[in-house]
């Protein structure tokens, strides 16, 4: 009698905890549906034309666009990639080719370490080395907290796309009498060229939807900013001084300019995603 | 080749010149008010008196509260997702959840004010009603709070659990549910007895990366926390986070012992993450086996 009562209750407890763990998930996913839905709908609906290619008008005044910050956060987009890609791709290089020993495990951990950084952080550090000198801001400063929070993830990715082409290519190449630095550029680079784009891809999405670093760096523009050296408007920066401004119309735009972020950021990884091979690990 | 190296070793180079120049430029408040910087409650920019601790607490009890909600959240869909779920569904809802860890923070802070702090103004009074007696959910409700905060930090942090729980649970040797099932145990008792023990210190590992994130998170909490520097009981009242101040009163501060203070503040973050993450990687390359 115990026996069956004992078992009629493990077997509630199963069911239980087994549909616990599936709603957790339906909970979980239930989040993103929202997210996007309500994003698509509240978003789209008040984006127009005039978003794309026409400024801010003067606070008070209805319409304008945020076409100043979609050229902003491009360029701030391009010195990050300068900054960041370069270095973090080399040293990816370096670690899976030539990385055994103390100095490329304490060189991965800083990476790691160096990742967990909070961004606001990385600001400040801008802040510090070029706009306390230059004594304002700059479109250079926020390019540059946007690059170095770049390099961890394009470490990561570049070396385990590097590691994972087969050894034979690399003996291949070495049996044909190149040396090793020539088989690393003429073979193995190009066997992981995909890899590496797509994670170069992920990577520029992840920091463009950055705010925090470019608060007081890129600080924000209601104009054109002309080269590099003036404080710029960017898309994440708008979002936040909209969404958290008094007035109903910016909050409409700011809709539209988290839609338009959104749409980019998860285009992206969505492309990259499905192009990588499905058991390729993505690094976060 | 040389210049691989020199990439690898600038790594190292801008990590140290970042902690060398958050230490320089913080000088002149460690001098001033010393250790006690972080024991002080007062932030008076006017009198020139700075104290960390009510960002310091704003920051731990955002986090803690967030991971209060995620860890059940974010471990129960992972066991879903790894043990029980057919592969296809598996993979499919793995991918969208790893979209939301894509989303930028600015976009859950616009959520935050705009869906979530509503919905909370709405739903308050019942929390209130079966909770009201304690002094954590005493006191007017005005939608930005210490907990509101709490809440998108929770959705914000649940995909990194999840993703990570995930593989460490995958990596788990069939040979422990085969056991477990031969011997007759139910699923969940497999689970719970046999293959979460093995993924134990990974599980943890991504709990804790998951708090560093969230104690680093700025701009979802500035737009929802309420930008308060009081110590209050109660969740419910307005609060503020060291991440939220440096935010919002950077670009305002006069004065070279205010914005050297926000520095220390930025100092203090700094050092409070880098001990989370190397505990997280820690605990995730032990459980992963030596790889780091």
């Amino acid at each position: 009698m115990t026996g069956t009562l004992l078992l009629w209750r493990r077997k509630t407890v199963n069911f239980i905890m087994l549909t616990v763990t599936a709603l957790c998930t339906v909970l979980a996913a239930g989040v993103l549906v929202f997210i996007l839905g309500y994003l698509f709908i509240h978003g789209a609906a008040s984006l127009n034309w005039n978003f794309f290619t026409k400024l801010p008008t003067p606070v008070g005044e209805t319409g304008g666009g945020m076409a100043n910050a979609i050229v902003g956060s491009v360029k701030l987009l391009l010195i990050a990639a300068c900054v960041g890609i370069p270095i973090g791709f080399l040293a990816g290089v370096y670690l899976a080719e030539f990385g055994t020993g103390t100095f490329a495990f304490i060189v991965r951990y800083v990476t790691d370490l160096l990742n967990g950084v909070p961004s606001i952080v990385m600001g400040i550090f801008a802040y510090t080395i070029i706009v306390l000198p230059q004594k304002h801001f700059s479109t250079w400063a926020g390019g540059l907290a946007l690059g170095v929070m770049m390099i961890p993830i394009a470490v990561r990715s570049s070396e385990e796309f590097l590691r994972s082409v087969p050894i034979a290519l690399r003996e291949g190449a070495v049996a044909l009498g190149a040396s090793k630095a020539k088989s690393i550029f003429t073979v193995v680079i190009p066997a992981a060229k995909n890899g590496i784009l797509t994670g170069v891809m992920l990577n520029i999405a992840r920091v463009s939807g950055e705010t925090a670093p470019l608060l007081f760096t890129s600080f924000s523009n209601r104009y054109w900013s002309e080269g590099f050296n003036q404080p710029t408007a960017s898309l994440p920066v708008m979002i936040y001084t909209y969404a958290v401004a008094p007035y109903d119309d910016w909050h409409q735009q700011a809709w539209s300019a988290g839609f338009v972020l959104l749409t980019l950021v998860l285009g992206v990884n969505i492309i990259a995603r499905t192009v990588l091979a499905r058991n390729q690990h993505v690094a976060r | 080749m040389g210049i691989t190296f020199l990439c690898a070793f600038s790594i190292l180079a801008i990590t140290g010149y970042l902690v060398w120049e958050l230490w320089v430029n913080s000088a002149m408040p460690r001098d001033k008010f010393g250790w006690s910087f972080l024991k002080t409650e007062t932030w008076d920019p006017v009198a020139g008196d700075f104290g960390a601790l009510p960002f310091i607490y704003g920051t731990l009890v955002t986090s803690v509260l967030a991971l209060i909600i995620a860890v059940p959240l974010g471990v129960g869909s992972a066991i879903f997702l790894a043990e029980l779920a057919p592969p296809l569904i598996s993979d499919a809802l793995a991918f969208m959840i790893e979209l939301l860890a894509a989303v930028p923070s600015v976009i859950y802070g616009l959520l935050g004010i705009f869906i979530l702090v509503p919905v909370l103004r709405v739903i308050q009074p019942y929390i209130k009603s079966v909770l009201g007696w304690t002094p954590v959910f005493s006191g007017p409700f005005y939608g930005v709070s210490l907990f509101s905060a709490g809440v998108v930090l929770s959705v914000m942090i649940v995909p990194f659990i999840i993703s990570i729980s995930r593989e460490v649970i995958r990596a788990v040797p069939n040979d422990q549910r085969e056991a477990a099932l031969a011997l007759g145990a139910t699923r969940w008792e497999t689970v719970w007895d046999a293959v979460l023990p093995f993924a134990r210190k990974g599980i943890a590992g991504s709990v804790f990366l998951a708090l560093a994130r969230s104690l680093g998170e700025t701009m979802a909490v500035t737009m929802v926390v309420g930008n308060d520097p009081k110590i209050k009981a109660s969740l419910f009242a307005p609060g503020y986070s060291i991440a939220a101040v440096i935010a919002n009163e950077f670009t305002e501060a006069t004065g070279a012992l205010y914005t050297q203070s926000l520095i220390e503040l930025g100092l203090v973050l700094f050092g409070l993450t880098i001990v989370i993450n190397a505990i997280a990687r820690l605990m995730i390359a032990v459980s992963e086996r030596g790889k780091l």
